[in-house]
């Protein structure tokens, strides 16, 4: 595939881990953390530790879509699935995410119309096509999927779509950075910037990162060469001593963001005053919810939603996991009680979680290759 | 009151804890991979179908216990008997795909070639094959006549007469306008001992055509992403390409797999689990094409995991390796085929993928279902 196997090619990875093997201090430890939940899958897909030296650590950060859903959202959305006459319709991964009693594939078997889509306008296409039905989205996501949400959102408007609404989860990624950073049970070198967030938002709402915080930012691509050759810019960064936001990711990113998916955002959304996050808690201005100009569409206006916070299993570790405190293998359920067929935790569901990655990539040998 | 011995281990646990942690936990994964699933579900749900772990669970959870018989033990595409000193293979298969027609086949072919395939992969020229149908209320006559005559032409090039068969109707709304069940039996072939057991490491692992061609046919034809290509299922009797590696290979081909639901990667799983050994898989080796390469980048799926009806694996002893390969690229749709990697001693019961980019990881079986009623 063009413009995608250039960023796989084999040869240039060793070139870029022999590089990344002279800009190491020896003897000093380099903790990264990748924001998003696809560099995590792309590390663990391509074995990116194993071209890394010792001494390069990488943390997952929060940047999962699908592991940051509470509990609760997803049993208002299984409420919302059961009532008579629902379409619920939803992504494939939140299909598997356990609420406190099941999870929507479980609700399917036992009756509720539960459907999977691949973009929110083929929910909208079911909307169309059963005018009877009320077809309902699961909207999770951060700016990334949001744009695509509030357009099919504008064009329900515009051909008056009365039976199409939006359950929306969407949340930003900028609060529970700064929330991480406030977190005193972490120490970080530096940032793998989200990259498909970024072509929405641009770079620049990262810039507090440096100002605020003194750490180097380097918005990242998430084919294997784009990870490596982010963690050289981030490692040179930290050797001269600068200290600023770099975009690795030009050929997607513009630094000023999109300014069209930000208009459309801002017409559709607007922000909530607080949104639990799965393992963190509540974050201030964290999450999205359509606006009053959207309220028709709103499933949680239209549809009887309980609402009821529910708390995390005990058991499950994803918080830390989140914040990149503790690698998935030291959460006290991964592997024995938590496993991708019968998660306890939303990091072990989606692809892009810490931990499915981890399990269905984790490396059977510890061995290193030699750089 | 922990003793002064203890207390001590703890404190070299502390200092080496996270690898010790990392290892034993990546322990307990392998062992639990390698064993036999289980089958601990409330209900089915459409995960069971997927050809994955789900799968896998009903089946040698809850089927293969309740009739445990040597033959299904083996867990192989069809089971295998002896009748007064013949071989028999016999196997059976439903069939559910929707839309019934998508480029490269339909319904009928692919109920007549899925069994076929399977009396292959046991090693078995297929003799006969039984039909059933179940029909719903208000199917077009038309569509019924055009998959009878699909099974019909499949059933000639594949050399295999249907001797018997049965037809139920049920109202409309209780089925997906039809759906086809077919039985087959075959001779086991004089020149095949295939079996699982049989893999060494060593032995080298081929595949006979691109994969993942017959799930991203299906997907497409279903209109639910409006992608501007077109891919042909790959559905087709794989006999001639099982008879050719025969040929060549005679008591160094060690095993068949037909890589359907699940793609290679459960076939290869499966046969991992059911053998004890390691399969290690080069990435760079294995035949994609670039439409099928491109539908699963979009949508984020490994084209390993992607249902094929007419793709083999096949486990080969290395001095016949050569042989084998030129002689199933000799065969009908598998001039693509190549040898992917190899069976190993360890880590037994798991698959690892060397991946182009130099890394290695395990390639596990599906987990949940992206796309059903494939077949």
């Amino acid at each position: 595939m063009r413009f995608v196997d250039e960023f796989r090619e084999a040869e240039l990875g060793r070139t870029l881990a022999r590089e990344i093997l002279a800009a190491v201090e020896p003897g000093r430890h380099y903790k990264l953390m990748e924001v998003c939940g696809g560099h995590t899958h792309s590390i663990y897909k391509y074995g990116i530790n194993d071209l890394l030296p010792e001494n390069v650590e990488l943390v997952h950060g929060p940047g999962c879509p699908v592991c940051v859903i509470p509990m609760g959202r997803v049993d208002d959305a299984i409420a919302i699935a059961h009532e008579d006459g629902v379409v619920f319709t939803c992504f494939g991964d939140m299909m598997r995410v356990p609420g406190s009693n099941g999870t929507l594939q479980e609700a399917k078997a036992a009756g509720a119309d539960v459907r999977m889509v691949y973009s929110p306008l083929d929910a909208l296409r079911i909307a169309k096509q059963h005018p009877e039905r009320e077809v309902v989205f699961f909207a999770i996501g951060f700016e990334t999927t949001a744009p695509s949400t509030a357009l099919t959102l504008r064009r329900a408007r515009a051909e008056g779509v009365e039976n199409f609404s939006v359950f929306c989860n969407h949340v930003n990624i900028v609060p529970p950075l700064r929330a991480l950073m406030d977190s005193p049970d972490l120490r970080l070198d530096g940032f793998l910037g989200p990259g498909h967030v970024s072509t929405v938002v641009g770079a620049r709402p990262l810039e507090f990162i440096p100002a605020q915080y003194g750490k180097p930012v380097v918005v990242s691509g998430f084919e294997p060469v784009d990870i490596l050759q982010s963690v050289l810019m981030l490692l040179r960064q930290l050797a001269e001593g600068r200290c600023e936001v770099e975009n690795q990711y030009t050929r997607v990113v513009p630094y000023e963001g999109n300014l069209r998916a930000l208009e459309v955002m801002a017409e559709v959304f607007e922000l909530r005053p607080h949104f639990e996050w799965r393992g963190l808690g509540f974050i201030s201005h964290s999450g999205l919810k359509l606006s009053a100009a959207y309220a028709e569409h709103d499933a949680e206006l239209r549809h009887h939603v309980p609402g009821v916070r529910v708390a995390d299993p005990k058991a499950c570790q994803c918080g830390e996991v989140l914040k990149g405190v503790i690698k998935p293998y030291e959460c006290k359920v991964f592997g024995s009680a938590c496993t991708p067929e019968r998660p306890i935790g939303t990091c072990m569901v989606s692809s892009e979680g810490a931990c499915a990655a981890y399990y269905n990539y984790g490396r059977f040998a510890r061995e290193r290759e030699v750089v | 009151m922990a003793s002064p011995a203890r207390s001590s281990l703890r404190g070299r646990e502390a200092e080496t804890r996270s690898p010790s942690r990392e290892e034993t936990v990546l322990g307990i994964i392998a062992t639990a991979r390698a064993k036999r699933p289980k089958f601990r579900d409330e209900r089915i749900t459409m995960a069971h179908g997927a050809g994955g772990k789900a799968t896998a669970g009903l089946i040698e959870g809850l089927l293969v216990p309740a009739f445990a018989s040597p033959a299904l033990d083996v867990l192989g595409d069809a089971g295998v008997l002896t009748v007064d000193g013949t071989g028999l293979a016999l196997t059976t298969d439903a069939f559910v795909v929707t839309p019934l027609r998508f480029p490269g086949g339909s319904i009928g072919e692919l109920a007549v070639n899925g069994t076929v395939n399977d009396l292959a992969m046991a090693g078995a020229r297929p003799q006969a094959l039984s039909l059933s149908l179940i029909l719903e209320e208000g199917l077009e006559a038309e569509v019924l006549r055009a998959e009878v005559e699909a099974i019909a032409g499949a059933a000639r090039d594949a050399g295999v007469a249907i001797v018997t068969g049965d037809t139920k109707v049920v109202e409309r709304g209780h089925a997906d306008q039809m759906y086809v069940t077919t039985a087959g039996v075959g001779r086991v072939d004089a020149r095949a001992s295939l079996s699982p057991a049989a893999l060494r490491p060593g032995d080298h692992l081929l595949l006979s055509g691109p994969v993942g061609r017959h799930g991203t046919a299906i997907m497409l034809a279903r209109g639910e992403f409006e992608l501007g290509a077109e891919v042909a299922s790959d559905t087709r009797s794989l006999w001639p390409a099982a008879d050719a590696l025969l040929d060549a290979a005679g008591p160094g081909l060690r095993c068949l797999r037909d890589a359907t639901r699940g793609g290679v990667a459960s076939a290869l799983n499966e046969l991992a689990r059911a053998s004890g050994v390691a399969m290690l898989v080069r990435e760079e080796a294995v035949p994609v094409d670039a439409v099928v390469a491109g539908a699963a980048e979009i949508l984020g799926i490994d084209p390993m995991q992607v249902a094929n009806e007419g793709v083999l694996v096949a486990a080969v002893a290395p001095q016949h390796a050569d042989a084998a390969l030129a002689a199933l690229r000799g065969a009908p749709g598998c001039a693509d085929a190549a040898v992917v990697g190899e069976v190993r001693t360890d880590p037994a019961g798991l698959v690892i993928v060397e991946t182009a980019f130099g890394g290695k990881r395990v390639m596990d079986q599906l987990v949940g279902d992206p796309l059903p009623r494939i077949c």
